[in-house]
């Protein structure tokens, strides 16, 4: 952990001050990595300890926020008081933009029933009938999609009813999500409610065969700043085909099309890696975990996919957009190097990232010393191999488990059983993911849902030179003096995947490191030193 | 950008489209921050108090503390109370707030979970420490807006706090309203000014604009003290600003401890500011003195100078009626046109008193409340205006119409000044001017021909 107290001598300090109970569930959710071959069990996936200033957010969130929000050109209908569309309303910047003038972006809408008392008292299934009506009345849409938020679970509103109801009346595509905020422990309720909700009600409506020798979809990518777009590019420059990208800047209709894809690859493990399954169960089209975030993730994310379309071809051209891109890549890290190198930064975000970006700090030569997720589950930290380790608790029991068949038209092996065995005994990973904690150094602190006190004294002991959080932690941080990234909203910037985006990235981290406004916070009367009187005595020039 | 928008209205009664408010909770955090040492909690789900204190952290550019009761589904169905109880007890052990002020969410208010019955509860059992309080405000999100969650916050510390000890002494109350830190700061200067002792509650001032020194204080130096909140019920008087925000409270506080009090638009513009530095005036028996009234006269100097290019300008404006009355009002004194205006929050008395403000300059003003962006963005399109004014929603409309655009109100996502400088008293005149002007002049620079552009304005 570099300098400071060691990573076991932080964890009892933020354990320290906890009451007995909370001490006993934060000490299952805070580790020290100290065998990162074979990671600890962690308590994850828990939930949260009321009053601890956690940083998670809801079922909701995770449902329409963050899964299906992005779907521009599908309604997104939000049935509830007018809060929760208003705070996912663009807040997200999962980017988009049409691509044929017919189409129009819904984004920029926020749509909600606007429950009000009487709904509550009454029950609100008319209000959604009329809102529906009035919705398509008003855009036409293709389709239309329902969130149900806290109250309505409540007070027993069946939206999946007023919503197959409105289905056939419009004859165009409605389904709803029962997403109410208090499912689960977080937002990762929400990600397995969208999953199902897009598998059950989108994926596989379209059968029109795809044009395109490299066929894949790109799955938990939402084109926060881009990100999607640049990974599009790099692939594009290969020769390679994305059909649907879940769901950053995608289509209702790539969707409903993107299971005439070859293969899988999963970017964002916690929120899809239901879907990938799912997939693979019912098309029979397989799935591997790549990471576009950081060059040498991006590289061998590149040559995984060339290896598992195994042609000469692609993987030459693989090679060549390599070079080519790090050309351009070369000259920014050996000069932002010289200021990075060595510094420490730590990582708290959702339940993807905080893995992800070290590989972009490790590109600038930063170490992690601690990081953590708000709401992943074990496996994201130790491995998918704990899966069958793992129990579901009480709050987490009641989110529908789907249980899916190969169909019996479409099923269709992309990789025959031998084809996938000889490729495992290279070295190939299928359906798997490695998890956190095995790539982080030894002895660094692994916290899972960290909280404002946790965070608070980790920058105490241990000063990290960078930390990456979000919105509600980094103006903390900030007040400290140390630089807080937001690796959700990436403040306002990006995009930070692929080549060009670890340009930026690398960019970014060094200005906040080599800004001088962090030398300006200490008033320089609070230092009275004897040089510090001199110089301001001495007059300004005159020249 | 907003393709789907037709100049075309068909009546909506179930569909929000757009809206120009957003739920109680967040209202009630805000002002909660406002009370020194002060931990704003949310009894519900942890999603609300997420959203919340990310929107509140979006405008201010500030940490925005705030606990929460992080329902389960459990929880939701047999009531909140061990959640509530086992808050409490992280909250004072780890973050050791002097006061918890606990608001609800619609979770909570559905299931009725009956939080002084649980604040009692703790309080035996010995979880809130000794010299701790713990207050509450409900606040259902599905009645009324943010302002009202402000308008209950504000109600909730007359209700626990202010206590009469009969002695009265010379002092006046200010309730603010629902505006910015350096609205706050403004309020209190001109008090300083005039010379009134006051106590102003709540002051987000120092809390929400705090500086950056190197160290992080959970609770910065500002907000309205314990002690002020209780001793407001020995003052002379309230002074109310902004009805819709201020009213509950004062009315309260007259009914608790007998506080007379009178109840005033926010004080925007030279007519607002006017009517609340008289008010003071008379509620404190001071004279004007004359620095003030030369700050006036440089805002009265001010719309003289750039009345040409604000006369019968039409506006479209929207956002929390204590704001649009006021901002109205202003447009209307400097000889401009308010031709759409809207807000999200019901209120049919206000529909007329914006009808009536506008009477003489525009009869025909469309005025809508519980209404949204869409319907002012289509009203827009059917009735062109020069002007956009409202919060940072509003942007998407002023790019697709090509409008100069001022933003005000909450909240303001993309933008810095309005947490520094004011826009209440006469320098916040000033400064609406300004931003007026510059709106007008920026979009006149950037699109004249070559030939037209003019050295001077």
């Amino acid at each position: 952990m570099g300098s400071g107290p060691s990573a076991e001598e932080t964890r009892e300090q933020m354990l320290e001050i906890y009451p007995k109970k909370t001490r006993r569930k934060r000490a299952k959710q805070m580790l020290v990595n100290k065998t990162p071959e074979t990671p600890e069990a962690i308590g994850a996936n828990s939930r949260t300890v009321p009053g601890i200033i956690t940083q998670r957010g809801c079922s909701y969130a995770g449902c329409k926020g963050v899964v299906i929000g992005p779907i521009y050109d599908i309604l997104h209908i939000t049935h509830g008081p007018i809060g929760c569309g208003w705070y996912s309303w663009l807040s997200r910047r999962n980017m988009s933009k049409i691509r044929h003038p017919e189409e129009t972006n819904y984004l920029q809408y926020s749509m909600s029933t606007d429950m009000q008392e009487d709904h509550i008292v009454f029950g609100g299934e008319k209000q959604l009938k009329q809102a529906i009506q009035e919705a398509y009345d008003e855009f036409k849409p293709k389709a239309i999609s329902v969130y149900a938020t806290c109250p309505v679970g409540l007070i027993g509103d069946d939206i999946h009813s007023v919503c197959r109801e409105m289905k056939e009346k419009l004859g165009i595509n409605i389904f709803g999500f029962s997403c109410e905020g208090y499912k689960g422990v977080s937002q990762s309720a929400g990600h397995h409610i969208a999953n199902n909700g897009v598998f059950k009600n989108m994926i596989g409506l379209d059968d029109t065969p795809v044009e395109a020798k490299y066929k894949i979809n790109v799955l938990g990518e939402y084109n926060i700043g881009g990100d999607a777009w640049e990974i599009d590019r790099i692939l594009r420059l290969c020769g390679i085909h994305i059909i649907g990208t879940l769901s950053g800047g995608v289509s209702y209709d790539e969707i409903c099309n993107c299971h005439q894809a070859d293969l899988n690859v999963v970017m964002c493990h916690r929120s899809i890696n239901y879907m990938a399954e799912m997939m693979e169960t019912k098309f029979g089209m397989p799935w591997f975990k790549v990471n576009f975030i950081g060059i040498e993730g991006t590289k061998k994310s590149l040559r995984k996919i060339a290896q598992y379309f195994d042609e000469k071809e692609l993987t030459d051209r693989v090679e060549e957009v390599i070079a080519m891109e790090m050309a351009d890549v070369r000259p920014v890290i050996e000069d932002v190097r010289q200021r990075t190198e060595g510094k420490k930064a730590a990582l708290f975000v959702g339940g993807s990232r905080a893995h992800h970006y070290q590989d972009l700090f490790s590109d600038m030569g930063m170490t992690t010393i601690a990081a953590g997720y708000e709401f992943a589950h074990r496996d994201d930290y130790e491995g998918r191999d704990v899966l069958p380790s793992i129990k579901i608790d009480a709050d987490s029991r009641n989110i529908e488990e789907l249980h899916i068949e190969a169909d019996p038209e479409r099923f269709n092996l992309r990789k025959t059983k031998e084809r996938k065995v000889a490729l495992e005994e290279s070295g190939f990973e299928f359906s798997d993911y490695e998890g956190m904690m095995r790539q982080m150094a030894k002895d660094t602190l692994v916290i899972d849902d960290i909280s404002a006190h946790e965070l608070e004294k980790l920058i105490e002991l241990h000063k990290p030179d960078v930390i990456g959080s979000g919105i509600k932690d980094k103006y903390v941080i900030e007040k400290m003096g140390i630089p807080c990234k937001q690796l959700h909203s990436y403040d306002y910037g990006g995009p930070y995947a692929g080549f060009k985006g670890a340009i930026n990235f690398f960019k970014e981290i060094d200005r906040m490191i080599s800004t001088k406004v962090w030398k300006l916070t200490r008033a320089p009367w609070k230092d009275d030193s004897e040089e510090q009187s001199a110089a301001a005595a001495e007059p300004a020039t005159v020249s | 950008m907003l393709e789907g928008t037709t100049a075309e209205i068909r009546e909506r009664k179930a569909l929000r489209i757009n809206p120009a408010k957003t739920c109680q909770p967040i209202g009630a955090m805000y002002a909660a921050l406002g009370i020194h040492k002060c931990m704003p909690h949310s009894h519900g789900s942890q999603g609300c108090c997420a959203y919340h204190r990310s929107h509140l952290t979006r405008h201010h550019k500030e940490p925005i503390v705030a606990t929460t009761s992080s329902f389960t589904e459990g929880a939701s169905v047999f009531g909140g109370l061990a959640n509530l109880k086992t808050a409490l007890e992280n909250i004072f052990t780890i973050y050791e707030p002097d006061i918890v002020s606990v608001h609800t969410t619609c979770l909570s208010e559905v299931i009725g979970d009956d939080i002084p019955m649980i604040i009692k509860k703790s309080e035996e059992s010995g979880i809130i420490p000794e010299g701790k309080l713990v207050i509450h405000a409900n606040t259902p999100s599905f009645v009324g807006s943010h302002v009202t969650g402000f308008s209950a916050q504000c109600a909730a510390f007359v209700d626990y706090l202010a206590e009469s000890t009969g002695a009265k002494k010379n002092v006046i109350n200010l309730f603010p309203g629902w505006v910015e830190p350096a609205d706050m700061r403004e309020i209190k200067r001109l008090a300083e000014m005039l010379g009134v002792e006051y106590i102003m509650a709540p002051d987000t001032s120092d809390v929400l604009d705090s500086a950056l020194e190197g160290e992080y204080q959970m609770y910065p130096d500002g907000g309205t003290t314990i002690p002020q909140l209780k001793a407001m019920g020995d003052s002379m008087a309230t002074l109310a600003l902004g009805p819709m925000a201020s009213t509950l409270a004062a009315d309260k506080l007259k009914k608790k401890c007998g506080v007379e009090n009178k109840v005033l638009e926010l004080p925007i513009g030279i007519g607002g500011t006017d009517a609340f530095v008289n008010a003071m005036r008379i509620a404190g028996d001071v004279t004007v003195p004359r620095e003030l009234e030369k700050e006036r006269g440089r805002l009265v100097d001010m719309v003289s100078d750039m009345s040409q290019y604000l006369h019968r300008k039409k506006v479209a404006i929207f956002g929390d009626p204590d704001h649009v009355t006021a901002m109205v009002k202003f447009l209307v004194e400097v000889g401009m046109e308010p031709a759409i205006v809207v807000t999200g929050t019901k209120g049919k008395k206000w529909v007329a008193k914006i009808k009536e403000i506008c009477s003489e300059v525009n009869p025909d003003v469309e005025v809508a409340a519980f209404s949204d962006i869409h319907y002012l963005h289509q009203w827009i399109k059917g009735n062109p205006v020069d002007l956009l004014m409202g919060n940072t929603y509003g942007k998407y409309v002023a790019k697709s119409e090509k409008l100069p655009f001022v933003r005000f109100g909450f909240p303001i996502l993309d933008r810095v000044g309005h947490r520094a400088f004011p826009l209440i008293g006469y320098t916040g005149g000033m400064r609406l001017i300004e931003k007026i002007t510059d709106a007008f002049f920026d979009k006149r620079d950037r699109e004249d021909a070559d030939e037209d552009i003019e050295l001077v304005l």
